[in-house]
């Protein structure tokens, strides 16, 4: 005979309840994140929103009156950095991936080439800083440059567009390949004319998002001695500059409150063109999945 | 255009293509060889056992000394720290992401999410010495110092909790639907299926998520430097000023330490041990997400 204990008691309404709090603990608990961006940003706003100002945009840093203090060495540097990152890192990331998804035997060196960039992709950006600081700075005398750090940001974003763009050749059905060689196109041809098209979303997404990680780095830029305080514009890639995150950690570092009103402001400049980038990097990814072909 | 000219033209692209390719393996040899030089130039001077299991950090006044466990403390308290805040919601998140959420929320939550992780570090630093502990911190605990570990390990925990709930949603998604339907037949409830069934049959993938994590809460390196503070210390508590590897990185290269002196080549040593530290945890989370995939794909 068996004893009561021993029988399966089902206590469905029990479980069930038990169920719900679970439905309800997790939907909160991933709320948490949302809410400390939610705290983030209108913490930002409530301190910065009134020193974002055109002049703020205009004017140079100041160390004795920060009520007359802006970022327009910062956002020059900034934007002195982007455009040597996007005219480096884009062609060689996206070469890179083609290389890997189209060209490459399946041999020892290309699975050595995939197990290292997914190990590139790990590395501290402060340890990017050092090789910056060793090579462009001290070996190849760029100095504490424009050129100096844009190359450094280029090998530290390299293998998110390597990925992104391997990721999206990945997808690109095989008959796309087939039917553009059945014709007698080469491979060359076969890749510019019709896989780099289909995947051109899927590789913009990622260069999207490379471009505003770049945007943000501080750490390396700081390695390479990246000064906090620039009173002037780079002329060239090899003058001397500020970026936007640099002068913000300048700012919230300094003990006076009205620094931290100018790193708030700042920071909303810089949230101010992170977030649209994220957006339309969504976008194009949400609309290319919709409008797929295959 | 002539068929010979087409193959010289396929043949310049291949290489072209391939020399791309290289650059990644140049940046890893680049990286390596830089840090080893120094960094043997280091042990010339400090013995190894001095700096691996030395309790004092002082590298930069006299009396000098250079035992970076306290370096290597204050990393571990703050990325442990982010990890204890990171692991419940990242996990909680992933689990109403793949077992609950209805596709609209699931398509507004994720991409929301992962703003978390787009937000430059800095920014997070800022608000941590501004906001974390001023108004979070301090009323809760009065003795909380300016600089501390628990404001940096706070925002450091938000920010890697992206990378534990889509790597983990990812994970719960590619579990098999059939073992899903096969515990429902038997009448387990959702909440049985989710913990029972589909966290356990993902395990590997939990585990490489939260070491992914860790990995990038070691190595970060801007709020860390802004919020945690600059005093290298053999402590637990996260309420007073610590200083991790990556904050003393920045410490000297906002200084002028000339290049050759043992203080320039102490930022290639600290530099060594926080890269092999990130390669081994990135090694070990790569293989098992790697074993998780041969399993159900």
């Amino acid at each position: 005979m068996i004893g009561a204990s021993e029988l399966f008691v089902p206590r469905i309404e029990r479980r069930r309840r038990l169920g719900r709090l679970f439905a309800i603990g997790c939907g909160v608990l991933s709320l948490i994140g949302l809410a400390v961006l939610g705290i983030l940003i209108v913490r930002v706003l409530w301190e910065g929103a009134s020193w974002v100002t055109a002049d703020f945009l205009t004017s140079f840093p100041s160390v004795l009156s920060p009520e007359s203090a802006g970022i327009k060495s910062a956002l020059w540097g900034s934007i002195w950095l982007i455009a040597i990152v996007v005219l480096l890192a884009v062609p060689i990331g996206v070469a890179a991936a083609v290389y890997l998804e189209e060209y490459a035997p399946q041999n020892r060196l290309s699975r050595f080439i995939h197990l290292n960039i997914n190990n590139l992709a790990g590395v501290p950006s402060i340890v990017y800083g050092i090789l910056g600081l060793t090579v462009f700075v001290r070996w190849c005398r760029f100095d504490r440059s424009v050129l100096a750090g844009a190359l450094t940001l280029s090998l530290l974003v390299l293998p998110v567009i390597i990925i992104a763009s391997r990721e999206a050749l990945l997808a690109v059905p095989k008959s796309f390949r087939l039917a553009a060689y059945a014709l007698g196109a080469t491979k060359w041809q076969t890749v510019r004319s019709h896989v780099l098209p289909a995947a051109l979303p899927g590789i913009m997404t990622g260069i999207i998002l490379a471009v505003s990680r770049a945007i943000g780095e501080a750490a390396p830029l700081i390695m390479i001695g990246a000064l906090t305080y620039v009173a002037f514009v780079p002329q060239g890639p090899l003058d001397a500059f500020t970026a936007l995150p640099i002068q913000i950690y300048s700012w919230s570092d300094q003990p006076q409150p009205e620094f931290h009103h100018l790193a708030a402001a700042g920071i909303i400049v810089l949230l101010g063109i992170l977030f649209p980038m994220n957006a339309i990097a969504i976008g194009v990814r949400a609309w290319h999945q919709r409008k797929k072909a295959w | 255009m002539s068929r010979m000219l087409l193959r010289v033209r396929e043949r310049t692209i291949h290489a072209a293509l391939f020399a791309s390719a290289l650059v990644s393996v140049v940046t890893t040899l680049g990286i390596i060889w830089v840090l080893i030089q120094e960094t043997v130039a280091f042990f010339g001077h400090v013995s190894p056992i001095e700096f691996f299991f030395g309790t004092h950090w002082a590298p930069l006044f006299e009396p000098r000394s250079y035992g970076v466990l306290p370096l290597v403390c204050g990393t571990f308290v703050v990325a442990g720290g982010a990890l204890l805040f990171a692991i419940p919601i990242g996990l909680a998140s992933a689990v109403y992401l793949s077992e609950y959420a209805p596709p609209w929320t699931r398509n507004i939550l994720k991409p929301l999410l992962e703003v978390l992780a787009g937000i430059p570090t800095v920014v997070y630093g800022y608000f941590a010495l501004t906001f974390v502990t001023p108004y979070v911190l301090r009323p809760l605990f009065p003795r909380t110092e300016i600089f501390n570990a628990a404001s940096a390990a706070l925002v450091v925990g938000v920010m890697i909790i992206p990378t534990i709930s889509s790597l983990c949603d990812d994970a719960f998604r590619a579990v098999p639907r059939s073992l899903r339907e096969a515990a429902y037949a038997l009448s387990a409830t959702r909440l049985e299926v989710s913990t029972r069934v589909v966290v356990p049959a993902a395990m590997s993938g939990v585990v490489a998520a939260v070491l992914l994590a860790l990995a990038r809460a070691i190595g970060e390196t801007m709020a860390v430097a802004l919020a945690a503070g600059m005093t290298p210390k053999l402590t637990l508590n996260p309420l007073t000023s610590v200083q991790t590897l990556t904050g003393y990185i920045v410490q000297v290269s906002l200084g002028d330490t000339p290049a050759g002196t043992i203080g320039y080549q102490t930022i290639f040593a600290v530099g060594s041990t926080l890269f092999l530290t990130t390669l081994a945890i990135n090694l070990v989370a790569q293989r098992v997400l790697h074993r998780f995939r041969e399993a159900y794909e």
